[in-house]
């Protein structure tokens, strides 16, 4: 599974990627997280909002930096 | 609604402090324990009840509802939503380039653009905490004005030719409904939009309404009229460009010049002051620049200033 955050580089997108990494470093799983800040990218997948999670190229969260347990449960969640 | 505010303020000054009562210092104390509790508990209620209505509301619906009006109702329609829709400068670009996809015209573009952070929950909560309920009902009615007359003047100009060619080429493949949230993930975003505010703003705050607190104890009455003063002319465009590099402190500019105001500052000066902070921020400029030409990007804060200082005078004249 391929894990993005999305953002267009502020300290609220950061802190987003930095809780991914730590979720996926606590669930064990074998995927890098991607930090991607071209905000076009955020554009084409009908977005209008950074952050954004992104699992397998579909947006999960938006918006918002959720607390770690959530984050957790959004890729148990899209584990296909 | 607020005395058992005015009671523990009242307590802690005389009761636990045991300052001398009738004294500019217990004035002060008393003034700054009472206004700072008072925007705190504000601060915490409102944001959290906006936030919640927001997760009923993001960009992409707001987008969606706008792509097919036209002018002067899209105008209107886009600054209303603008209030309620969450803006931090990181979201200026995607904002944008969204909306002009999905066809939302350029002027209808830029009433939302002036007024999601024009009208913005902290504002509103120090202007009604400090002023009250008048002065923050006009804050707003002006400030929708300021959005849809700003934003139809812009779309007259016809300015795609200032917007950088890239945001015209179609990016936009997917659609997006929303993530579904529940209950449970709505109170949380709220709770945490509200902790982020609260975090971010409550030194400045602290600030404010303290040295508001010396000005409010310890300036004379009506000493800054001689200086700006519904009479004074220059006072408006003036206080407009002091606005402009203020944004991030409005939680603290406030109640300063709320206490400018009761020693003479005319009231429409002080509004003019505040949506200039607002409106006008130069880091969002700095942003803006990546979507579109400088003069576009002059344009828009010209016709926002020009705006800004028109309501300034006007309140200056009937208030």
């Amino acid at each position: 599974m391929i894990i993005q955050v999305l953002g267009s580089g502020c300290p609220t997108c950061e802190k987003l990627f930095k809780l991914t990494k730590q979720a996926v470093e606590e669930l064990k799983l074998d995927t890098e997280v991607e930090y991607v800040t071209d905000v076009r990218k955020i554009v084409a997948m009908g977005l209008m909002q950074s952050p954004v999670l992104a699992i397998d190229g579909k947006p999960a969260l938006v918006g918002f930096v959720p607390d770690v347990k959530k984050v957790k449960e959004t890729i148990i969640k899209n584990i296909p | 609604m607020f005395a058992p505010l005015q009671a523990l303020a009242d307590w802690l000054t005389y009761g636990v402090f045991r300052i001398a009562p009738q004294t500019l210092l217990a004035s002060a104390v008393n003034f700054f324990i009472f206004d700072t509790t008072k925007i705190f508990v504000l601060l915490a209620v409102i944001i959290f009840a906006v936030s919640l209505i927001r997760s009923f509301l993001p960009a992409e619906k707001v987008r969606k509802i706008l792509a097919r009006k036209r002018v002067y109702v899209g105008n209107i329609l886009a600054s209303l939503l603008g209030i309620v829709t969450p803006f931090c400068s990181c979201s200026a670009i995607p904002l944008f380039l969204g909306f002009v996809e999905a066809g939302v015209p350029l002027g209808v573009t830029f009433s939302f653009l002036v007024a999601s952070p024009m009208i913005n929950e902290v504002a509103l909560v120090m202007l009604l905490g400090l002023f009250g309920w008048s002065i923050a009902l006009i804050y707003i009615g002006s400030g929708l004005v300021i959005a849809v007359v700003s934003g139809i003047a812009i779309g007259k100009l016809k300015p795609e030719k200032l917007v950088e060619p890239f945001v015209f080429e179609h990016t936009l493949s997917a659609s997006y409904e929303g993530v579904t949230m529940t209950w449970r993930d709505r109170r949380q975003y709220a709770l945490r939009y509200t902790a982020d505010i609260l975090k971010k703003v409550w030194l400045y705050v602290l600030i404010g309404v303290g040295v508001g607190a010396w000005i409010h104890g310890y300036v004379p009455m009506d000493f800054l009229a001689r200086y700006a003063g519904p009479g004074k002319w220059y006072a408006v465009p003036l206080a407009v460009l002091i606005g402009i590099p203020l944004y991030s402190n409005a939680a603290g500019v406030i109640p300063l010049v709320s206490a400018l105001t009761e020693k003479g500052v005319a009231m429409g000066t002080t509004l003019a002051f505040m949506m200039s902070v607002t409106a006008l921020s130069l880091p969002e400029f700095m942003i803006l620049k990546k979507v579109m030409k400088p003069k576009l990007i002059l344009i828009f804060a010209g016709i926002v200033g020009i705006g800004i200082i028109f309501i300034g005078y006007l309140f200056n004249a009937i208030l």
